[in-house]
């Protein structure tokens, strides 16, 4: 028969006490404080425990100093520290060296489970998300009549901005029975049936007081809800269920109303820039019509009614040939001069004749050289003011000064009153561009002084 | 109007804005889209504004019907 192997009481502890000690010389428990109580050397005792099992704890003086909260009963916590077997009696505890507050407990551990089961439900999902109306005209509001909430949201949505409507469901937001009427009041503003966007909210308060806005039945009720519901829920930092179920969240309820104010706000810009773009886009056509109109017109002034232009034409013609006849017949003088003298000179004596001759010769073709200049020299000038004033006459240039020229349907131009009779339809040609017009009435005599 | 008609209308009015901007319509009916716009437009303003400036609060009967009534403020509470 085997030998059996015996402990004594003390072996055995001792045993266990090294197994203990050397395994859990650092450990992170979670659980709720019970039979806290402090004794006279300034150690704390106490025993943590969850539901179904429990560990004695001790926290020494020097440790106490370096907590920032008063452990009491039903904390739940977070305890740091190292397993000791106290072998006297045979017991084992945790000495503990940090001790964090671990939520409200219960409540803590409700959002925690509530958040991890309708997350795997898939409430939360991106996809589940509506955006919010572009041009909401009546907007829902499901918090205390007699809140802060109310009264943010009022102040931004009702004071600065026209043309949209509120409706409130009333529902007390803290307390028992606040989740039913949170709830009842989104499935109110369902059953009116033109809402277009649904806020859920009320004013900053403790983790207890936003409580309802944690409740399955909120949560559920805003995810049945047809309209899109945004929550706005205490300040930035307090995040509730009904957060991850809205549609958006808010950070609190002016953000709320901001947000569907802004919605709205760029539907109307939008709507604005639109409209600007439509008188814009007509506009050019506009110029770009009238350039090709005047374009169109300025032919026709210099092809049939531009008698003047043509009339100068013709001056400018004669005006050159004039030049060319004055320029053969002072040819023409100075050739007969050359005639005479070269008659002359056959008459006299050969040679002082010839010599006389020559010098003359000499002369008059200088003097014809000078006067052809000089001619040329006076018609190039005369042709030039000739040239200009066709210029300042060309109806291009008169329309550019100011003055307009007005056509009758068929492309006449209109230079008397009784010509022209009312309702008849004229064009107008101006330096640039020209306009279709009726005419009203005509007066074939004006105020003007007669010339 | 609707919002789906004036969803409409707006999507009516880009479009328009976006053949006049095109510039390949002809000048008649760059003048009929563009009277068009301008209708759209207004409408489209008209609309936005539109809605009363009420503010109600929802009442409900023993019977559970649902009425509004003028919002009136009360003492302050969270």
């Amino acid at each position: 028969m085997a030998e059996r192997a015996v402990f004594t009481v003390s072996q055995l502890t001792e045993r266990l006490r090294a197994v203990v000690e050397e395994q859990f010389p650092a450990v992170w428990v979670e659980g709720e404080i019970s039979n806290f109580r402090v004794y006279g050397s300034g150690h704390a005792y106490f025993t943590l425990k969850d539901e179904t099992a429990q560990v004695r704890g001790v926290l020494f003086r020097n440790r106490m100093r370096r907590i920032r909260f008063e452990p009491g009963d039903g904390q739940h916590v977070l305890a740091f520290g190292s397993l000791e077997v106290y072998a006297q009696r045979g017991e084992y505890q945790l000495v503990v060296e940090l001790l964090e507050p671990r939520g409200l407990g219960a409540l803590q551990l409700a959002f925690e489970q509530l958040k991890a089961r309708l997350h795997a439900e898939g409430l939360f999902a991106e996809g589940r998300k509506r955006p919010l109306p572009r041009f909401p005209r009546r907007i829902g509001i499901v918090t205390s009549p007699s809140g802060a909430a109310v009264r943010d949201i009022l102040r931004i949505i009702g004071r600065r901005f026209d043309g949209l409507s509120i409706v409130i469901a009333p529902a007390r937001v803290q307390g028992e029975g606040a989740a039913g009427e949170i709830a009842g009041g989104i499935a109110d503003l369902n059953a009116l049936g033109d809402v277009d966007v649904i806020i859920v909210g009320r004013g900053g308060g403790s983790l207890e007081d936003l409580w309802a806005f944690n409740e399955e039945t909120v949560a559920r009720a805003i995810a049945g809800s047809k309209i899109p519901v945004i929550s706005a829920v205490g300040h930035e930092v307090d995040v509730t269920i009904a957060d991850f179920v809205a549609d958006v969240r808010a950070p609190t309820p002016s953000a709320a109303a901001e947000l569907v104010v802004r919605e709205k706000r760029a539907v109307i810009d939008g709507l604005v820039d639109l409209r600007s773009r439509l008188e814009r886009s007509m506009r050019r056509r506009f110029a770009r019509e009238a350039e090709r109109a005047a374009a169109l017109a300025g032919r026709r002034v210099l092809t049939d009614p531009a008698r003047p232009l043509r009339d100068f034409e013709r001056r400018v013609d004669e005006a050159l040939r004039r030049l060319q006849h004055a320029a053969r017949a002072t040819l023409r003088r100075a050739g007969h001069r050359l005639e005479i003298d070269m008659a002359g000179l056959r008459g006299g004596s050969p040679f002082t004749r010839l010599s006389t001759g020559r010098q003359r010769l000499v002369h008059v073709e200088g003097r014809l050289h000078g006067e052809m200049s000089r001619t040329l020299v006076h018609s190039q000038h005369r042709l030039g003011t000739l040239v200009g004033r066709l210029d300042s006459l060309s109806p291009l240039a008169v329309l550019g000064r100011g003055y307009s020229l007005t056509l009758t349907a068929t492309g006449e131009v209109v230079r008397d009153a009784a010509h022209i009779a009312a309702g008849d339809a004229v064009e107008v040609l101006l330096g640039r561009g020209s306009l279709d017009c009726r005419v009203e009435r005509t007066k074939e005599r004006d105020d003007r002084p007669q010339v | 109007m609707t919002d789906l008609r004036f969803e409409d209308c707006l999507t009516r009015l880009e479009q328009i804005v976006g053949q006049l901007e095109a510039g390949t319509l002809s000048l008649e009916d760059s003048l009929k889209v563009f009277e068009e716009g301008i209708g759209l437009a207004r409408h489209c303003a008209k609309y936005l504004a539109d809605a009363e400036r009420r503010i109600e609060v929802l009442a409900k009967d023993d019977a559970g019907a649902l009425s509004q009534k003028p919002f009136a403020f009360t003492d302050e509470e969270p």
